[in-house]
């Protein structure tokens, strides 16, 4: 009876009128109905969340077009703007393959079988978060020259980016419920097919959306690309805004980026799985028994010591290279605490507002399928796309030209972090909602709880784990932001990324070092917390 | 008192024929009375049970609850003001709140010290006194689906509504939660509406049966007059296991009817009754004349030949229970059949008996010891009175 089945569970607004079986409605419980409109304690925090993202898309857009659509035309159609496209697509493509298996690998490994020291390995695993794509691809290229290009960009995003497949993936595993694959191994089934049919396709929105993240980041990274010396589109719009007094060709290159990103948000949208995440039974689910692993113990572990020593150990070895090979007049201790502390505030402020402005744009992502929660999700994720570097020029421009006061102040660097991190909180959210049965929220609504009363005393506090787990991703990114952190930050402050990034510039690998090993440090905790924490 | 009165109420998802939900269906139900909506799954129960609670707004029609209108054109109340309360299937406790504080959840706006009095008078109501600190995941799915009904009565609300409740529950446990439940509906006094597809559950729990089939109400009534006097063979054959013989009504008065298993007498003034099919709850004119019974007229269209008297010669379906029917030496009687099968269950046994002018087999209910096996001839008697159902004309 209580099959939710996803053609079922669909309502799908726009695939089909009148295919809906009448049965759906046994259902319905799932997904809210098709004409239900989300209430306005929702709507309105989730559409000024939109809106502060479509703001600077907005602004590429007039900024693309302000000498014309033919000149625009020009700058797209010219065959570098080609050639860069292919190689954008080529890396995000690699890097995002090689994090799936990396990602989906080390999940299963870690929580479904019996791997000596399982739960260390899974801190491990979350721990690159900790390293800036930039520092690893420092520490690579710094003792293997030859690395840079292609192969070099390639391994140090994928280093840097599989804890984004590995988390969610984690996490999903842990919540299925076992007795459906002792379903399918009474059925004949054997572990390998098992694992194929029944849990694999259950991980798939999990990894789909870490896989989403991960292209994303490789399309807008600036920081790993520019040091292996990789030309993307980033690091050319970089360049053609350095260089040059007319920014419009920065501002059309962007154009296109996002473009691509819209793009691959809607075909990640349209092969997501409509079947139902929360889990069926009554009661607490049964943690699954691991898997003995037999003789294939020892090449696991050899696995997740490789990824572990090359994502985490080997970055952390140069640095410590770096350190001892400098001295102590290249260290100022107070230089160093000031911009720990302002990194630390600035990227907790940011997380806190990212995530209160994620949170509508979550419940709505993951409750309403309507046309308009469909928009508010996509315009969510598009801002990731927009490479930092252009959020940061878009806010520069709309302040200076709307709102002066606010030019190189604090909440115009805050703005910029929430455009390009609420992909990442609204994701969060989004899953943690899933999670949270909703049949919980219509009984709460029957014993006299407005919408918003029922998001506080029900839909929080279950999704809260979840919620609190995006948090801590969003503090750890925005300490790692490089790009729109140089541009916006105030003037006078330093953040620990801005200072690394400076000695880096001038070649003083010694005197970064210890900004670099802070940064770690600091990132390591909510990171550490991350890889021990069981929703 | 709490009525609750659905009128005229259509829903659908989609456009087009066939994607209608409920279909103009209308249902009364008196204050203080529990109803069971019986249909088989995709019939649209549940779809009016969303429409009750306020989570999903009807197309057409209205819903009124103690006599205040909360849905219907222009009128929307919100599911939080409509002090509707439910019971969901599985329990759906708040995982994250002990068993008292789920059973507080809804008593906002009282004292403290009276919000702890009313959720121990209620946890004691549903045999649970004593259990308010444990969590929900500490009890089992029995005790979760009453603190469940705790919780949905303790805001004194005008109406509960149950969605499949006992589902989830193994058979053990079902027989004993379903009557727990319905002692401590009764003894609230709080009006009922129960959504199932267990045609048992329906007549052992509720104080009528309203069986829905294709988004409408086909027959509204007591579980006496619905199981005994069902408004058509495809009800007849949805609430329990029938016996259903082509027939041709005959004799003085037009009470009887002649079968391949000889005259079988009709209930009084069934003929004329379940003529008018959809509107067998009138008046409980089928027999057991429940005063409840009268004046919530249910059935909208399915009015198979509805209005003309079934006459003399008049061809039709009757309708008879195993329990009607018992075996015979063969030789006592007129009408004899092979036994085809015997299944035997413990309390009562059936035997299937293949019976000459019968397609298939005739069904007879066994209270006793079975004597008879598989190939013997047997004779078999009618008891009782059958209902009839003539062929639309």
């Amino acid at each position: 009876m209580k099959n939710p089945g996803p053609p079922a569970s669909r309502p799908a607004p726009r695939t089909g009128s009148g295919t809906r079986p009448a049965g759906a409605s046994a259902s319905a419980g799932r997904v809210r109905a098709v004409g239900s409109r989300p209430p306005a304690v929702l709507l309105v925090p989730a559409v000024v969340a939109a809106l502060l993202v479509l703001l600077p898309l907005g602004y590429l857009g007039v900024r693309a077009l302000e000498r014309g659509a033919g000149y625009a035309w020009e700058i797209v159609a010219d065959r570098g703007t080609v050639e860069l496209l292919g190689r954008s697509l080529g890396l995000a493509a690699a890097v995002v393959a090689a994090s799936l298996v990396l990602g989906v690998s080390l999940a299963w490994l870690t929580v479904r079988t019996a791997l000596p020291g399982a739960r260390a390995w899974g801190v491990l695993a979350t721990l690159p978060l900790a390293v800036p794509s930039y520092v690893a691809a420092f520490a690579w290229v710094s003792a293997a020259p030859a690395l840079s290009g292609f192969a070099g960009a390639a391994l140090a995003l994928t280093l840097a980016c599989f804890p984004y497949v590995y988390l969610p993936t984690a996490a999903a595993l842990r919540g299925i419920d076992p007795a459906q694959e002792e379903a399918a191994r009474s059925l004949g089934a054997g572990s390998l097919r098992t694992f194929l049919r029944v849990t694999l396709p259950q991980l798939r929105p999990a990894a789909a959306g870490g896989g989403l993240l991960v292209a994303l980041y490789v399309l807008s990274d600036f920081g790993a690309v520019s040091i292996m010396r990789y030309d993307t589109f980033t690091r050319a719009i970089h360049a053609s805004y350095r260089a040059s007094f007319d920014r419009t060709p920065a501002a059309v290159l962007s154009c296109v980026l996002v473009v691509m990103t819209v793009l691959l948000v809607t075909a990640e949208n349209r092969t997501r799985g409509r079947a139902g995440h929360a889990r069926t039974g009554r009661g607490a689910s049964r943690p699954a028994p691991r898997l003995p692993l037999g003789r294939l113990r020892a090449p696991a572990l050899a696995w997740c010591a490789a990824v572990a020593a090359a994502a985490v150990a080997f970055p952390v070895a140069t640095l410590g290279y770096w350190l001892a090979v400098g001295n102590s007049a290249t260290w100022d201790l107070e230089r160093l605490l000031s911009a720990s502390w302002s990194t630390l505030a600035v990227a907790a402020a940011g997380a806190a507002i990212t995530t209160a402005l994620a949170l509508p744009v979550g419940v709505i992502a993951a409750r309403y399928r309507g046309r308009t929660a469909r928009l508010l999700e996509e315009s969510a994720y598009a801002g990731h796309a927009v490479p930092g570097i252009t959020v940061a020029l878009a806010l520069v421009f709309f302040s200076v030209r709307y709102v002066y006061p606010l030019y190189q102040q604090l909440p115009l660097l805050l703005a910029a972090y929430t455009v390009l991190f609420l992909p990442l909180a609204v994701g969060a959210v989004r899953s943690a909602v899933l999670q949270a049965p909703p049949v919980l929220e219509d009984v709460a609504r029957s014993l006299g709880r407005s919408p918003l009363q029922v998001l506080r005393e029900v839909t929080v506090p279950l999704a809260a784990p979840g919620v609190a787990t995006g948090a801590a991703l969003t503090f750890v990114v925005i300490m790692k932001e490089l790009p729109a952190t140089l541009l916006l930050r105030p003037t006078g402050m330093d953040t620990l990324a801005a200072r690394l990034w400076d000695e880096t510039t001038v070649a003083a690998y010694a005197a970064a070092a210890p900004y670099a090993v802070m940064l770690i440090l600091i990132a390591s905790v909510p990171a550490y917390l991350l890889g021990r924490h069981r929703p | 008192m709490n009525e609750l009165r659905i009128a005229d109420v259509t829903k659908s998802y989609g456009r087009g024929p066939g994607a209608a939900v409920l279909d103009d269906l209308s249902l009364t139900v008196a204050g203080g009375e529990l109803v069971a909506v019986l249909g088989p799954s995709g019939c649209g129960k549940t779809t009016l049970l969303r429409i009750v609670a306020g989570f999903l707004r009807p197309d057409s029609g209205t819903v009124g609850i103690g006599g205040r209108t909360v849905a219907g054109p222009g009128v929307h109340v919100p599911p939080e003001r409509r002090s509707v309360g439910i019971v969901a299937q599985e329990g759906a406790l708040f995982p994250h709140l002990s068993v008292a504080r789920n059973v507080a959840f809804g008593l906002t706006g009282a004292a403290r010290a009276e919000r702890r009095v009313r959720t121990e008078e209620m946890l004691e109501l549903v045999g649970l006194g004593g259990y308010g600190d444990r969590m929900p995941h500490e009890l089992s799915g029995g005790q979760q689906q009453r603190v469940a009904l705790a919780r949905a009565l303790a805001p004194r609300p005008a109406l509960v509504l149950l969605d499949e409740p006992f589902n989830a529950l193994d058979s053990g446990l079902r027989n004993g939660v379903r009557a727990d439940v319905a002692a401590a509906l009764r003894a609230t006094g709080a009006t009922a509406l129960l959504v199932t597809h267990d045609q048992q559950e329906a007549l052992s729990i509720a104080d009528r049966v309203a069986v829905m089939r294709s988004g409408k109400v086909v027959q509204y009534g007591t579980p006496q007059e619905v199981y005994r006097h069902p408004a058509d063979a495809w009800v007849a054959g949805f609430v329990g296991d029938a016996v259903l013989l082509p027939g041709t009504v005959e004799g003085p008065g037009k009470t009887t009817a002649a079968t391949a298993l000889g005259p079988v007498p009709l209930a009084v003034g069934a003929a004329g009754a379940t003529d008018a099919t959809g509107a067998t709850a009138n008046g409980g004119a089928a027999g057991s004349g429940s005063a409840a019974g009268s004046g919530s007229a249910a059935g909208s269209g399915s009015a198979a030949g509805a209005g003309k008297a079934a006459g003399d010669g008049r061809s039709g379906t009757v309708v008879l229970r195993p329990e009607q029917l018992k075996l015979s030496p063969a030789d006592s009687t007129a009408v004899r059949g092979t036994v085809a099968g015997v299944h035997f269950y413990g309390h009562d046994a059936m035997v299937a008996v293949a019976v000459k002018g019968v397609e298939g087999t005739v069904g007879v209910r066994l209270a006793g010891p079975v004597a008879v096996r598989p190939g013997d001839e047997t004779g078999i008697l009618v008891t009782g009175e059958a209902a009839f159902h003539p062929e639309p004309s």
